[in-house]
């Protein structure tokens, strides 16, 4: 059995993407939650006094990204939770007995979750326009896309490896809530982390969304804590460390 | 080459035997029954040979791989239909195949060619661009089996093929499954619970209980192991029946017979061929028959003669491990009291008391 398997990755990538658009409902589902959140918190505190921010950045600009960065976690939690969703219908026995090693289903899994996680994080940038935000440049897209690509690599890998866990999806929905906040309120999405109290503030530098947020900032809005290097590199390693993961969680799941 | 070779296979549950030292051969091109109640080791069977579970002990092989060593292989040499729906009802029908093909690894070109192909041999070929979710459970299961088709195999493992499926829809998937295995020369191995499958559609039927194959060989053979069928002459008076068992002495086709008050057991092969030299034979002796019944022997009664007990009485017990649901035992009724050749009697544990 090849490690790596192309065409079985792709198949299983076009397999998300064609489900992704094929229900509209899910995108919807999927985005309402992230634009409540910016439209409330953007307007209820714009021109409010946050400590810690910039002077020169409205509080919208400064939201944007932390809750691109939130509408990734929901798509990645989406991702894992498709995983079992496939167990309670019986499709992931299918996909097991397939002669494809394990590593290619999760890459194949983490390819599709990824881009569907990619085009809700678009999206909401696309939302944002009209609510006020502006981008510092265009130039600066493309490097804004690839830090969208290692959010969601990160925690579709982090999804389908805690999905791995699981036997059933409620279980999971259930943990899920329990992750994705803390991971949000811990990453400087709302306000700057130099806000938390100190020994929290460690639990923010741990948490690769921190790197995220803070890697859009500095490409979108051209203020951030980090040198996008840093960003950049953190996700990196995070992303790559989450794919591992997965694929070694996921190598012990027994369909039946 | 036979199609799979299966030595002393056991898989343990902790303390429960789900399969136990299991040994056969399915020839090439063979159709294959496993043939017992809910919760006998068949689906753990199935999942073993398609390397969905590991066995506790023993071997096979598949298409001459071996399970433990050659994983890859043996999954690239079999198609499988799993007792429980197992397609993505989101996607279209063709989806569904193309999905499989590229897991196989098909390209574009034949995975294509595949695609019209099988849908063609299943009759979808007007439905391949619906979404499964509306396809009838009849629909469902012939696109299942089609996909196990999709990449060639040489053998097709269908668990439980017909369970949930309304009569019409069964019949007509006992028709495809006929259909691809005279027309491709694939061997097939079908788990099942239902008598009347394992009896028209298989060469040769495999009886598990409990873990176990009690019995193996053709339907037929199966049948006439148990020595015949058995007609029942209802007669006139008691007076006539030592003038029948004289006359019956002498016939060479009668295997054996029993009386009783007022009635005869008269065991023979090919009951229905016989029927009219009987009466026959009656008449001679001077004995008025008032009514004849013909009992033909089916897997139910070889079933029952070789565990002592009925499927019915099996599945009700609690203590049989297993992944059978048993929410169809009312179905499982209706497919048998709709073979025209099924009886509740067993002639053979009659003639045995």
């Amino acid at each position: 059995m090849k490690r790596i398997d192309p065409l079985g990755i792709y198949g299983l990538w076009l397999r998300d993407v064609t489900r992704f658009v094929r229900t509209p409902s899910r995108i919807i589902g999927a985005l309402s939650m992230p634009l409540l959140f910016l439209v409330f918190l953007g307007f209820g505190f714009e021109g409010a006094a946050i400590p810690g921010l910039p002077e020169d950045v409205d509080y919208l600009e400064f939201l944007v990204p932390g809750i691109v960065g939130f509408t990734m976690l929901f798509g990645a939690s989406f991702a894992g939770l498709s995983i079992l969703s496939d167990r309670d219908v019986g499709f992931l026995k299918e996909i097991l007995v397939a002669p494809v090693s394990r590593t290619s289903i999760v890459l194949g899994r983490i390819a599709g979750g990824s881009t569907t996680a990619f085009l809700q994080g678009i999206l909401i940038l696309l939302f944002s326009i009209p609510l006020g935000f502006r981008f510092t440049s265009l130039l600066s897209l493309p490097l804004a896309f690839v830090f969208l690509v290692l959010i969601a690599v990160t925690f579709v890998g982090f999804g389908i490896a805690l999905a791995s866990q699981f036997r059933d999806s409620e279980g999971f929905m259930l943990i899920v809530q329990f992750i994705i906040f803390p991971l949000f309120f811990l990453s400087g999405a709302l306000f700057p982390i130099q806000g938390l109290p100190g020994p929290v503030q460690y639990l923010a530098y741990v948490n690769p969304l921190t790197y995220g947020v803070d890697g859009l900032r500095a490409v979108l809005i051209g203020t951030s804590s980090y040198p996008v290097a840093v960003n950049a590199g953190v996700l990196t390693l995070s992303s790559v460390g989450m794919v591992a993961l997965g694929a070694a969680l996921f190598e012990r799941v027994e369909s039946v | 080459m036979s199609a799979i070779t299966v030595e002393q296979l056991t898989k343990e549950f902790g303390d429960v035997t789900a399969v136990d030292e299991l040994s056969f051969t399915v020839e090439s091109g063979e159709l294959f029954g496993l043939l017992g109640p809910n919760g006998a080791g068949k689906s753990t069977l199935i999942k073993m040979l398609v390397t969905l579970l590991r066995p506790t002990a023993g071997t096979a092989t598949v298409n001459g791989h071996d399970i433990h060593d050659e994983r890859s292989a043996v999954r690239d040499s079999l198609g499988i239909v799993f007792q429980e729906p197992a397609l993505d009802e989101e996607l279209t029908g063709a989806e569904n195949l193309a999905l499989h093909g590229r897991l196989y690894g098909q390209r574009t070109d034949e995975r294509n060619r595949r695609i019209d192909e099988v849908l063609e041999l299943i009759d979808l070929e007007d439905e391949r661009d619906e979404l499964v979710e509306h396809y009838s459970g009849g629909m469902k299961r012939r696109l299942e089996i089609g996909r196990g088709l999709m990449h060639e195999p040489s053998v097709l493992f269908l668990d439980e093929p017909t369970v949930g499926l309304d009569a019409r829809a069964r019949r007509d998937t006992w028709e495809y499954i006929q259909k691809m295995n005279a027309q491709s020369g694939i061997s097939i191995v079908l788990t099942t619970h239902y008598i009347e499958e394992a009896e028209q559609l298989c060469d040769r039927v495999a009886i598990v209980d409990d873990g176990d194959i009690v019995a193996l060989d053709s339907p037929a053979e199966l049948k006439s192991s148990l020595g015949g069928d058995v007609v029942t002459l209802d007669l006139e008076s008691d007076d006539s029946i030592p003038r029948l068992c004289d006359h019956l002495e002498t016939a060479s086709w009668v295997t054996d017979y029993t009386t009783a008050a007022g009635t005869a057991h008269v065991t023979l092969t090919r009951g229905e061929s016989r029927i009219a030299e009987l009466v026959h034979l009656a008449d001679d002796a001077d004995v008025r028959i008032t009514s004849i019944d013909l009992h033909r022997p089916n897997l139910e009664s070889v079933f029952l003669s070789v565990t002592g007990r009925t499927f019915d009485e099996r599945e009700g017990d609690g203590a049989v491990a297993g992944t059978g649901t048993g929410k169809y035992e009312g179905e499982q009724h209706t497919a048998s009291t709709d073979s025209p050749c099924h009886n509740d009697a067993a002639p053979s544990v009659e003639r045995q008391q």
